[in-house]
Formats: structure tokens, sequence, C-alpha cells
């Protein structure tokens, strides 16, 4: 093979977090909505603390702050894949799969840029937080595997987006379709205790990735690091990476052999 | 062909019912030019999409450069250059970013890029621009920023899919220039059009599609030659306020110069001729003296239009582009 996976994912990558820091409108929605959310839920809902076997939180905030950093990453996936769309829509896609690389490469360009974004995102929310008051409990190394769990996750939702561009192959069907997945995220313990949950939500929930992921990235935040949600935080987050990821390339594959 | 540098058995493409390629036979010869030529929708893009493997064959085979597009896509891939009918680019990377990344995507080692980049750039007039944004350029310039990234790896085939449709005069003659260098370079050309006149101008040999199957091959000359003899097309004056001078007895005027052209209205008189230019003082001489007094007198040689004409039973809309400026 002239040319192997890394150099043209690594090339793609670079371009698409260029492209992105080049058009904020397409960057700024992924914070400033989840922040407005954390905002209105954080003012409204903070006596919600006080209920029956809601955690031990120092504040609502702290509770939050995970599932407003899940709602980011998720957004995050959407902004890919509208751009993929549009590169499918525009042409650019073509110029991508008339070159001489791994198939894989242009999946993985995408998902790899979805990466560093997630990172970013996850922490311009721990930065928020800092500045409101929330404690650690975790310290730096809760803070790494916040970042990390989000990091990962991100990249899944990367995936996703760009799976259903692929499957979509226009920008404006991805934007109709995504709200579902945002459906998903509402039956999931992102904004509310899995504890609280009535039927069949909690059931919902207990089987939903993205209340492992929200878990595993708010047990760092409330109590300090604990090896279950922790664990079970990067398992879910990486399981979406493997599937979604799978499902890209081949859905990928699939459109090339129908072209 | 065996050695061509396209090779195309039987190709055909469905889509549905529809037949947007029937079943085409052509062969290239390396370091040729090959217009493929015919209207909108006639089979053009679809099969120069086969051919770049983009759009599997649904029937048939082509082979690039001795590799087979659907077997070895990989292969042909790295050997071919392709601008697309819309040049596909990002518009937030500035020209010298996209040059780059095309050189990362052909697995040009990174020392080279840098310099390849910018002698490509250069060499298609976009230097100045290079480190501005491609959604800056005008039409003109991003197709010529589009053939140079399709050379970034000196392709042995370069396929160009309409690449002046759309574009002003200047910037036509431009891309024409640059497809005569790479001609004279021995770069085999294969180039979509729809204007009669840039097939004409570049391509050694020309291949007539319509309806998705090629009606006609050879080279401009030997195409237009099959068609016929160059015709002299005349305009009678009209005397003062007299009645329209009388076609007919003009034409028995000029009859024994040449083969009168049916359907000639009003002051117009059209006769097929046998040696061009020559016939007309014979034929404006005849007319004087017969009392006629000629207005204008055009000598047309055929065209490819007219060999479309002939071969399909219609033109082509839109057929010619403006002038280039300069060619």
């Amino acid at each position: 093979m002239l040319t192997g996976i890394a150099a043209p994912s690594w090339a793609l990558a670079a371009r698409t977090l260029r492209n992105i820091l080049r058009r904020p409108q397409f960057l700024a929605p992924l914070v400033l909505m989840p922040t407005l959310f954390l905002a209105i839920n954080t003012g409204g809902l903070h006596r919600s603390t006080d209920l029956p076997g809601f955690p031990e939180v120092d504040g609502f905030l702290d509770f939050q702050l995970a599932g407003a950093m899940t709602q980011s990453l998720l957004l995050g996936g959407v902004m890919q894949g509208i751009g993929t769309a549009l590169e499918i829509e525009g042409g650019f896609f073509d110029r991508l799969v008339a070159s001489p690389i791994p198939r894989v490469s242009i999946v993985l360009g995408r998902i790899l840029a979805g990466t560093a974004i997630a990172a970013a995102q996850v922490v311009w929310f721990l930065i928020l937080g800092a500045v409101f008051g929330v404690s650690f409990h975790g310290g730096a190394l809760g803070v790494l595997l916040v970042i990390l769990i989000g990091a990962i996750a991100g990249t899944g939702f990367a995936a996703l987006g760009v799976l259903i561009a692929l499957r979509a192959r226009n920008a404006s069907t991805v934007q109709g379709i995504f709200p579902l997945v945002f459906v998903v995220l509402f039956v999931s313990s992102a904004f509310f205790p899995r504890a609280l949950l009535e039927a069949p939500a909690d059931w919902f929930a207990d089987i939903n990735p993205l209340s492992y992921v929200a878990d595993g990235m708010r047990d760092p935040i409330i109590s300090g690091i604990s090896a279950t949600p922790v664990l079970e935080g990067l398992a879910a987050a990486a399981g979406l990476v493997l599937v979604f990821a799978a499902l890209a390339v081949l859905a990928l594959r699939g459109r090339l052999r129908d072209a | 062909m065996p050695g061509s540098a396209v090779e195309v058995v039987g190709l055909e493409r469905t889509f549905g019912d529809f037949r947007a390629v029937d079943g085409i036979d052509l062969a290239v010869a390396p370091g040729e030019v090959y217009g493929f030529l015919g209207p909108n929708g006639a089979g053009k893009t679809t099969t120069v999409r086969m051919l770049v493997t983009l759009l599997r064959p649904t029937g048939g085979h082509a082979r690039i450069a001795g590799f087979d597009v659907a077997s070895q896509p990989g292969e042909v891939r790295r050997r071919i250059g392709v601008a697309l009918q819309e040049a596909a680019l990002d518009l937030l990377m500035t020209g010298r970013e996209l040059m780059e990344l095309q050189a990362t995507l052909h697995g040009i080692p990174r020392r080279g890029v840098a310099a390849r980049a910018a002698d490509l750039i250069e060499r298609v007039g976009l230097s100045e621009a290079a480190e501005r944004r491609v959604g800056t350029y005008s039409g003109g310039m991003r197709r010529r920023l589009d053939l140079a990234m399709a050379l970034i790896h000196a392709p042995e085939v370069l396929f160009l899919d309409e690449p002046t449709t759309g574009l002003d005069p200047t910037s036509r003659s431009t891309l024409w220039d640059e497809v005569r260098r790479l001609r004279d370079e021995g770069t085999t050309v294969f180039l979509t059009t729809q204007y009669l006149e840039e097939a004409d101008q570049l391509a050694d040999r020309v291949g007539i599609i319509d309806h998705g199957r090629i009606v006609a091959e050879g080279t401009p000359a030997a195409l237009k030659a099959e068609v016929g003899r160059p015709r002299l097309d005349i305009t009678l004056a009209r005397d003062g306020d007299a009645a329209e001078p009388d076609a007919d007895l003009a034409g028995r005027a000029i009859a024994p110069y040449g083969d009168l052209c049916a359907a000639a209205p009003g002051v117009h008189v059209s006769l097929r001729v046998e040696s061009g230019a020559a016939a007309m003082a014979p034929v404006v001489r005849a007319l004087d003296e017969a009392g006629f007094t000629v207005e204008g007198i055009e000598l047309v040689r055929p065209t490819l239009d007219d060999v479309f004409a002939e071969k399909t039973g219609h033109r082509i809309e839109g057929a010619a582009p403006p002038a280039p400026a300069a060619v």
C-alpha cells in the first residue's frame, strides 16, 4: 500500500480541526447550548438535591456538569455528521474517495478530529465548573479521567455522526435525524440520577451507554475516583467508538460498493 | 488495444431502467489527448466516474494504465489525476494547504511536498493567491487549482471532466494552454467537453457520445472530412426598393463552381465547393456578371457540430463557448 493509514488519517484530522476553528459558527453551539441548559437546569432545579435518594453532592451544578458535557459531546457528533454530509454534497468527499488512501482513513480522519474537539469541550465545562465553585473530589487524576472518558465518548459520537451522514448523504437529513439521538440522552442518567427514574425510563437508563458515560465523568467530580463507574464509563465510551466506527467504515464500503 | 493508457470495452452503466452508458468501446494511446464530446446527459460524466473508480460499471470493463477499474481500483487511483466537473475544493483551506493535503493523500514524501506544490501553483498562475482561502477564488482560479491538484503526483492519465464549463474566455484560454502543455509533456489526457471548439482545439482524437453510445470517433480533421466539403454562404444585396434578388437565378449562375445546397432562403445562396477559398473569386465574378451584387460571402468549413448533427440528427445546445481571448 502506497500510503499507510496513519499519514492520511492525521492529515485529514488536522484539516478537519483547522476548518472547524475557521468556522466558529459551527463550534460555538457545541458549548453554548449545553451551557445555557446547564444554567437553566442549575437555576431551576437545584432543590432536586433534597430529594430522597439523590446522591450526596456539594451542589446541583456538580451533578449537572457531566450531563452538560454528554450533551455537548453529542452535539459534537452532529457537527461531524453535518461536516461529512456537506463534503458529500459538495463533492470533496469524491476527491478523497478518488485518492489512493485506505478507505478507513477517510472515516478515521473525521473521528480523530472529533476526539480533539471532544477533549476541548470537556475542558470548557471543567473550567466553567471551577469558576462557579464545583469541587473536584477526584483531584487532578479525576479531572484527567473525565477528559479521557469524554474524549473517547466524543470519538464515538463523531463516528455516529459520520455513520448517519454516510447513510443520509445530505446535511439536512443529518440534522433531521439527530434529534432522535437526543431522545436517547434524556432516557439516561445524564441529567437525573438513575435511582430516581421511574419505569420504563429507569430500565432504558440501565441499558443506555450514555448513562455510563455520564456517570463515569460525574463520579470523579462529585465523589472521588471509584473504580466501577470510571471503568464502566471507559468501557461504554470505548464501546461507542468500536461499534460506530466499525459501522461507519462498513457504511463507507457499502456506499462505494453500491456506487 | 494492448499498451493503451485507457482501454474500454463494452462499458455499461444503468440506473434502474435507464442506460446512462450503453456499451461503449474506446482506446486512448499513451500521450494522447482524447476529447469525449457530447451534450449534457449524453453519458460523459458517468463514463468518467466509472473510469476514475467513483462508480462501478454494470457491464463491460475498463483498464487504466493497465489496471482494471473494478478489480484493481487502488492501482488505478495511484496512476490517475482527476479534476471533476465541479471543482470539488474545500473553500475554507488555502490553495497551498489543499495542494499539500493532496500530496499527502498521494503518499508524496513530506520533504518534497512544499516544493512540488509551489511549482504547480506557479505553473497555473496562482502564486499570489496561494495563501488565500479558496472561498475567495474566482471560478477560473478554482479550476486551475483543481488542475494543479490533479497533477501533484505526476499522473500517467489525467481526467478532466468539462474543465472549462462556465468559465470566462480568459480562464478558458489559460486552461487550454495548460492542456496543450501537458500534451507536449506526454501526459495522457481524457477530456470531456460539450464545447465543439474545445475538442477541436485540444484533442488529438475525438469520441462523440450521444445517449450513452459512441456515435463517431476519429481525429477532428478526419471526422470533419467525413461530413463533406467546405461551403460558401453568400448574401446577395437588395437593389434599393426592388424586390428580393432571385436566389434561384443566382444559384444557376454559380452552379458550375460547386453543388448548390438546398434550403437557401431569401437573399442567401450556399454552395458546396471543392477548393475552399480559391472558389470565392470566380463565384463572386459569376454573380457580378449575372447582375447580382454580393453583400457578403463566407467560407464555412465543416465543424464538429456538423459531424455531431450528421451522426445524431440533432445539434448540441450551447456547444459554442465564448471565444478565448487568446489561443
